[in-house]
């Protein structure tokens, strides 16, 4: 248990934050230094470095020094970036965001309304992933000056909805560089022009993206303090380990190298190793079970295999206490839409036997009760990780578990498209708001080969109308309480279970300073990072 | 006029070979589960099938499978390799972006590990037996029983961690703005720690196979009728042992430039060089047909012609050996 301590001060640390605004003061104790170069570790390469046509980590990593979302998180909540402030009419139906005056693009053109409005309707209805189911009620974004747009829905948008979104989703582009060209060929999807600290430069595939200070920066002159940031592209883990070692690279995010590194760079006195800066940035380690097959649609058998997974103990082994254990589909970094007032499973596997009994499926001549083909997600350690201790974890009760391992496509098309698998594990992530990220595990009728949607065959209208009501509901205390609701519902019928939620973690050389300081840092701007050199 | 007949015939014999490999490949390649819209899809973390659908109709993946191979083997006839979705350029682009680094590095290390290996191969040899020859022969075992990602990681830490003498990755230093001699110096100097893992294990290989095949011509006649004429310890060596001795090495030389290729697949993953084994292993994980067939077209082209060149070696090296 002393590890789970990892987990709890970066949330308290937060909670003082947004309390008192501590963090500027300690930051002022130090007297902060201009210049040098960032070194960045990607350990992929996503190609594409336009925020507004592809909603990734890996694309957000790099664009978010360059380009800028209207809002973003911070400690003390939604601060506006290029809006400045944003209410909705009691209908719903009218967003209004008033726009930061006197902000220009990196070639010297205004930010204005135009440029929203366009890349709202062009690519955050038409071509973003995840945006364009958000906004697909979206019928303009009117611009009644050069500051303000006015976004009009069909269909009640709720305010707290589309703030939530914003950071990831919200990310203008210049409409000058777009309009008229074949979007998804123009050439500043790989050079990205932005209102951000830092210019794009080079982009060297396979090797390197460069970026320089912005000069003209909004924020003011003395932002951002770093003169360049070079991500450096390395696959190899073990290698990126070394190079952060060497001080070749200073930052290492969403987990980019292996957990017996970061483990070992925990104790390194060079390094700050943690969770912190992540908060908007859980994701669940699941079981899926393909509700088709007529044992796993049983209940009773579900609730076993919860009963049979000692969490602890995995959080402990496999998350090094990076972890804690899931409630349902909304994670406790999930703000007022979290409850953890739910059923919960302690691991005894003699009541999973007893469950299992009762659903009566008794070990054969073998001690076989039952036989499981599972595909585990090729995410990286922790999904590999957890499917071979839900396999261990299962033989304990009589369940045989097969691993089908494969790559990528492979998964995709064997648990969405060709549903072949009995119980399937993946780490899935939570963006802000559970009605844009984890109830599409949980609502039926998405088409067949939707990848992370609920192709596990389980319908529940009941549910199905309660993750409807909720996404429509204005009223943000009652929206929560739905919320509640459904969580509830969730871990009484365990139609995925929700195992393990964990942040992600960053390896962070302490020549840095001001890292990790809001909830989504690896993603945005880095303005008043810098290094002590 | 033998000579160019010879090319030519070899030439004609080279397309049905090249067909053969394309077609085949591309077939096995669509047996994989999965096409570079899922493995995209992937990368990004979840995407709606709205999105989806319109990128297989882009990439023309919702044609039938032959309908794509008509297409693709059209297109390569007139040696367009298409465009890389993954990449978002034409294929031929990034492969030559790619080509120059992983030829570096193949005969950088080859070089190194033919010399380095046929003049311990064949110091072994001469000494057969002594202490000399038992140091080399179990450090050629270690070279050759090491798996080259390990002696990577294993250099990496020992020279760039602790020692900090040489760079962990990449192919230069990133933002340098070197030019000149500067820029060479900085390549080599990047260049030194793949190239060592990538010889080690052959030049193990060829200073067994000189060390035998050296023991072995030690003993011929000529050998003992040119030093009864008496030729120096010194000329016997290099013109009559080592010569006769070389032809094995050099088949192995042919063999192997087609396997080094794909030993440059770890090393390069491990020290993150831009080249064209890494480029295919990322391939075949996204689904790339288009990128994986330009390398396998390319690479297919380098096999047949280092075979060639190997052969017209055979007859320089052995005159009794006709080119027919």
């Amino acid at each position: 248990m002393l590890k789970l301590s990892r987990w709890l001060a970066p949330s308290l640390l937060a909670g003082m934050v947004a309390g008192s605004a501590i963090l500027p003061a300690i930051a002022a104790d130090e007297e902060i230094k201009r210049g040098g170069t960032l070194f960045y570790h990607m350990v992929s390469e996503q190609r594409v470095l336009n925020p507004a046509l592809r909603a990734s980590n890996g694309v957000y990593e790099i664009t978010g020094k360059i380009v800028e979302p209207l809002i973003d998180r911070t400690y003390d909540g939604y601060v506006g970036v290029l809006a400045t402030e944003w209410s909705g009419t009691d209908d719903g139906k009218e967003i209004t965001f008033k726009l930061r005056e006197g902000v220009k693009w990196h070639d010297g053109k205004p930010f204005t309304c135009d440029d929203v409005s366009f890349t709202a309707m062009n690519f955050w209805k038409e071509l973003l992933n995840y945006s364009s189911t958000l906004q697909a009620n979206l019928e303009a974004v009117d611009c009644p000056d050069p500051h303000t747009a006015v976004f009009r829905y069909s269909r009640p948008m709720p305010l707290n909805l589309l703030v939530a979104a914003m950071p990831d989703l919200g990310h203008p582009l210049p409409k000058h560089l777009y309009e008229g060209t074949d979007l998804l060929q123009n050439p500043y999807n790989a050079a990205p022009v932005g209102t951000g600290p830092f210019k794009f430069v080079e982009y060297v595939r396979g090797q390197y993206v460069i970026a320089e200070r912005n000069e003209d920066y909004w924020r003011g002159e003395e932002y951002p303090y770093l003169d360049r940031i070079v991500w450096r592209f390395i696959t190899d883990r073990s290698a990126a380990a070394a190079a952060l070692e060497a001080g070749e690279i200073q930052e290492s995010g969403f987990n980019g190298i292996s957990m017996a590194d970061i483990a070992r760079l925990s104790e390194d006195p060079r390094f700050d190793v943690g969770t912190k800066g992540y908060e908007n940035n859980v994701a669940h380690s699941t079981i899926e079970f393909n509700h088709r097959n007529k044992a796993l649609a049983d209940v009773r058998v579900r609730r076993a295999i919860h009963h049979a997974l000692d969490i602890d103990r995995a959080i402990e082994t496999i998350m090094r206490g990076y972890a804690k254990p899931g409630r349902g589909p909304i994670p406790s970094a999930g703000g007022d839409n979290y409850t953890d007032d739910v059923r919960t499973y302690e691991y005894d596997p003699e009541k999973a036997k007893a469950l299992l009994d009762e659903a009566g499926y008794k070990p054969d001549a073998n001690g076989v009760r039952l036989r499981l083909r599972h595909r585990p997600a090729p995410w990286g350690e922790y999904t590999q990780l957890w499917a071979e201790y839900f396999a261990q974890s299962m033989r304990e009760i009589g369940i045989e578990v097969t691993l089908l391992t494969n790559d990528a496509p492979g998964f995709l098309n064997g648990v969405y498209r060709d549903h072949d698998f009995d119980t399937a594990n993946g780490w899935h992530q939570f963006r802000a708001d559970p009605a844009v990220s984890t109830m599409v595990w949980l609502r039926s009728g998405a088409p067949v080969g939707t990848p992370w949607s609920n192709q596990f065959g389980y319908e529940n209208p009941e549910l199905d109308k309660m993750i409807d009501d909720a996404a429509s509901e204005l009223d943000p205390a009652k929206r929560a309480e739905r919320y509640h609701e459904i969580q509830k519902l969730a871990m009484e019928e365990l139609p995925v279970i929700f195992a393990i939620e964990h942040p992600f973690i960053s390896v962070t050389s302490k020549t840095l300073k001001n890292h990790h300081n809001t909830p989504r840092w690896n993603s945005s701007s880095a303005y008043d990072l810098w290094m002590d050199q | 006029m033998s000579m160019l007949n010879y090319m030519l015939r070899r030439l004609v014999q080279a397309i049905p070979v090249m067909l053969i490999i394309m077609v085949g490949t591309f077939l096995l390649l669509k047996l994989a589960p999965g096409d570079t819209v899922d493995a995209l899809v992937g990368d990004m973390g979840g995407a709606d099938p709205r999105f989806i659908e319109r990128l297989r109709a882009e990439y023309g993946l919702d044609q039938p499978v032959l309908m794509q191979l008509w297409i693709y083997m059209t297109k390569l006839a007139r040696f367009d390799f298409g465009w890389s979705f993954v990449h978002e350029q034409p294929v031929m682009t990034v492969l030559m972006d790619r080509l120059g680094t992983t030829l570096l590095l193949m005969i950088s290390s080859l070089f190194f590990a033919v010399s380095i290996g046929s003049l311990l191969g064949a110091i072994a040899a001469r000494k057969a037996y002594s202490l000399t020859d038992n140091i080399i022969s179990t450090l050629g075992l270690v070279f050759y029983a090491m798996p080259s990602f390990f002696l990577g990681l294993m250099m990496i830490v020992l020279f760039s961690v602790k020692l900090g003498w040489l760079p962990v990755g990449g192919i230069q230093t990133i933002p340098s703005f070197y030019e000149g001699w500067d820029y060479v110096k900085d390549v080599a100097l990047h260049l030194i720690m793949p190239t060592a893992s990538l010889s080690l294990i052959y030049l193990a290989l060829y200073m067994r196979l000189m060390r035998t095949s050296v023991l072995e011509v030690a003993d011929l006649d000529y050998v003992r009728t040119a030093r009864a004429k008496g030729a120096g310890e010194w000329r016997l060596m290099v013109h009559h042992i080592m010569r006769n001795a070389l032809l094995p090495v050099v088949t192995l030389l042919g063999v192997q430039f087609s396997t080094i290729l794909g030993g440059s697949v770890v090393v390069e993953t491990v020290f993150s060089l831009p080249g064209l084994g890494e480029l295919a292993y990322k391939a075949v994980i996204q689904r790339d047909m288009n990128m994986l067939m330009g390398i396998i077209f390319l690479s297919s082209i380098v096999v047949i012609v280092v075979n060639f060149l190997i052969d017209l070696l055979y007859a320089r090296l052995d005159s009794r050996i006709e080119l027919t």
